[in-house]
C-alpha cells in the first residue's frame, strides 16, 4: 500500500478540481436559463419581444447548457479521476488535459453568444455551427488521447469496470458528433448538412438517441460503477453482470433512434426496428440498475446519515423508472399517444434531473472533500437540504408534465361523432397552463438546491485553504 | 452472396460473440479474478482522506 500512497500524490487532480468546479457553475447557469424558460411557457410576456432571449432561442441554450456544459464537465472531471485512481497512473498528458479543460470551457461560451444571436444548423442537441462543430471534434479528440493514454500507461493488470463505460461514451460520442454534423459551409456561421429528407431526420436520430445512450446513459455509468461502490464501501454487487450489462448496452442502443419518428416519413420497417430494440434495451438498463442497486442494498442504514447515498439511491430509482417509460413509449401504439406531447419532456427530465443530475450531485459531494484532503464537505446539513430541494423538484416537474401529456395526447385525439375535432389546439394549451406553472415550481426547487450546493462548495474549498494554511503555520 | 444473408449471418455471428461474453463473465473459472477486480476502486485507497465515521465500517 505503500507504493500507492506513493503513486496518489503524482495524480493530476488540478484539471479534476477545475472540471468540478466549472461543473457546479454551469449546472446553476443550465437550469437557471431552464427556469427562465418553464416561466417563458407559463408567461409569454417574459419573452419581452426581444428576440435574443426569446424562448425558441433560450431552450437550445437551456439543453446545451445542461448536457454539454452541466453534463460534459462532470464526466471529463470524473473521468479524469477514475481512469487514474484504478489505472493507478497519472494522467497521459498535464498540457493536454489542461488543453481540453480550457478549450471545452471556449467551446460552451461560444455556444453562449451564439445560440442567442440565433446562429444554429436546427439540429436537436447539434445546434451548434459549423466552426464550433470542428473545435469539439479537436477537443473530443483530444480527451480520448489524454483517457486512453492513461489506460495504456495502468500499473493494474485489469481495466475497471468504469472505464469501459466512460471509454465507450468517449468513442461512441466522437463518431456520433462528426456523423451528424457533416455539412457543407456557406458563410462563417451558416451551414447546410449534407443529408437530406427521411435520411436526415434518420441520422439526427441516430445522433440525437445514441447522444442519450452514451452522454446521458454510458458516461454516467461510468460515475455510477465508481462512485456507488466508493461511497457505500462495498464491492459491486456483481462484477460479472457489469460486463454483461456493458456488451448489451453498447451492443443495443445503437438501434433505437427510430423510435424518436414513429409515423413520419421513415420507412414503417425502420420505425419497428427502433421500438424493438428499445423493447430490448429494457433488459440490460435494469440489469445495471439492479446492480447499482444491490451494492448498496448493504448499506441501507447508512442512508440515515449518509445524504451522498441518497442522492445516489434516487438517481437509480430514477434511471429504473425512466429506462422502463422509454420502452414503453417506443412502443407504436403508446407513441400515437405520447408524441408531440409533454410527456416526452416529463420522461426527458425524469432521466435528466432524477438520474443524470442526482448521479452527478452524488458523485460531487462524494468528491470534492477527497479532491481538498477533507473528511466531508462544509455543511452536511446543506448536503440534507439539497437532497430535498432536488428530490421534491424532480417529482412536480415529472408528475405535472406527465399529467399535461396525457392530457394533451387524450384532447388531440379526441373527436366528435361527425369526424371533427372535439377541441382546437389552443384549447389544449389553456388546459396545460396550470401544469407549465407546476413544471415552473418543480425546476425552481431544483434550481434553489443547486444554489445551495454551489454554496456549499464554495465554503468546502474556502475552507480547505484555511485548514492548509493553519497546517502549515503549525508546522 | 445476397447482402441479405450476410446481414442474416452478421446478427447470428453477433449474438454468438455476445452470449459468448456471457458465458465467460459468468464461468466459475473467472469467478475469483472478478471478485479480485471489484474491489479496484479501494487498491489505492491509501491516498484518501479518512472518511467519516459512520462510512468507514
Amino acid at each position: 500500500m505503500g507504493e500507492s500512497a506513493e503513486a496518489t500524490t503524482q495524480y493530476n487532480l488540478r484539471v479534476v478540481r477545475q472540471f468540478t468546479i466549472m461543473t457546479v457553475v454551469w449546472g446553476v447557469v443550465g437550469m437557471l436559463v431552464g427556469v427562465i424558460i418553464a416561466a417563458q411557457l407559463a408567461w409569454p410576456q417574459l419573452n419581452f419581444d426581444l428576440p435574443w432571449i426569446s424562448y425558441g432561442r433560450l431552450r437550445p441554450l437551456h439543453t446545451n447548457a445542461v448536457i454539454f456544459a452541466f453534463g460534459g464537465c462532470a464526466l471529463m472531471g470524473t473521468s479524469f479521476y477514475v481512469v487514474q485512481r484504478t489505472c493507478q497512473a497519472r494522467l497521459f498528458s498535464d498540457a493536454l488535459a489542461s488543453f481540453v479543460f480550457w478549450g471545452w470551457q471556449l467551446i460552451i461560451v461560444s455556444a453562449a453568444i451564439t445560440l442567442p444571436l440565433g446562429f444554429t444548423t436546427s439540429k436537436e442537441y447539434a445546434e451548434l455551427e459549423w466552426p464550433i462543430d470542428i473545435a469539439i471534434a479537436v477537443v473530443w479528440i483530444t480527451y480520448a488521447v489524454v483517457y486512453f493514454g492513461t489506460i495504456a500507461r495502468r500499473r493494474t493488470p485489469h481495466i475497471y469496470v468504469a472505464n469501459w463505460f466512460y471509454g465507450a461514451f468517449i468513442i461512441a460520442v466522437a463518431l456520433l458528433h462528426v456523423v451528424n454534423n457533416l455539412e457543407v459551409p456557406a458563410g462563417p456561421l451558416k451551414s447546410y448538412s449534407i443529408y437530406a429528407g427521411a435520411i436526415d431526420a434518420m441520422v439526427q436520430w441516430w445522433y440525437g438517441h445514441n447522444a442519450v445512450g452514451f452522454f446521458l446513459t454510458a458516461g454516467f455509468l461510468g460515475m455510477m460503477y465508481y462512485f456507488v461502490p466508493k461511497q457505500s464501501g462495498r464491492p459491486v454487487y456483481s462484477y460479472r453482470l457489469s460486463i454483461v450489462h456493458f456488451w448489451a448496452l453498447i451492443a443495443v442502443y445503437m438501434w433505437a433512434g427510430p423510435h424518436h419518428l414513429h409515423y413520419t416519413a421513415l420507412p414503417d420497417w425502420a420505425q419497428t426496428l427502433g421500438a424493438v430494440f428499445s423493447v430490448i434495451l429494457f433488459a440490460p438498463s435494469w440489469g445495471g440498475m439492479i446492480n447499482g442497486m444491490m451494492t448498496l442494498s448493504g448499506a441501507w442504514q447508512k442512508l440515515r446519515s449518509d445524504p451522498v447515498l441518497r442522492f445516489m439511491v434516487v438517481a437509480l430509482s430514477f434511471y429504473g423508472m425512466s429506462t422502463f417509460e422509454g420502452p414503453m413509449m417506443a412502443i407504436k401504439t403508446v407513441n400515437a399517444l405520447s408524441h408531440y406531447t409533454d410527456w416526452t419532456i416529463g420522461h426527458v427530465h425524469s432521466g435528466a434531473l432524477g438520474w443524470v443530475a442526482m448521479m452527478t450531485i452524488g458523485a460531487l459531494y462524494s468528491l470534492i472533500p477527497r479532491l481538498y484532503g477533507l473528511r466531508q464537505m462544509h455543511s452536511p446539513r446543506l448536503v440534507m437540504l439539497h437532497f430535498w430541494f432536488a428530490s421534491l423538484g424532480v417529482v412536480f416537474y415529472v408528475a405535472s408534465m406527465w399529467i399535461a401529456g396525457v392530457m394533451q395526447g387524450l384532447m388531440w385525439r379526441a373527436v366528435n361523432e361527425d369526424g371533427t375535432l372535439t377541441y382546437t389546439f389552443v384549447q389544449s394549451l389553456e388546459a396545460t397552463w396550470p401544469y407549465y406553472v407546476g413544471r415552473l415550481i418543480g425546476g425552481l426547487l431544483f434550481f434553489t438546491g443547486m444554489l445551495t450546493m454551489a454554496y456549499n462548495v464554495y465554503r468546502t474549498i474556502r475552507g480547505s485553504r484555511t485548514t492548509s494554511a493553519q497546517a502549515a503555520g503549525t508546522a | 452472396m445476397d447482402i441479405n444473408t450476410l446481414r442474416g449471418l452478421i446478427t447470428l455471428a453477433t449474438m454468438v460473440c455476445f452470449l459468448g461474453v456471457a458465458w465467460w463473465a459468468f464461468s466459475g473459472r473467472n469467478k475469483r479474478r472478478f471478485e479480485q477486480d471489484a474491489l479496484l476502486p479501494f487498491a489505492d485507497e491509501a491516498g484518501d482522506a479518512p472518511l467519516p465515521k459512520e462510512s468507514q465500517q
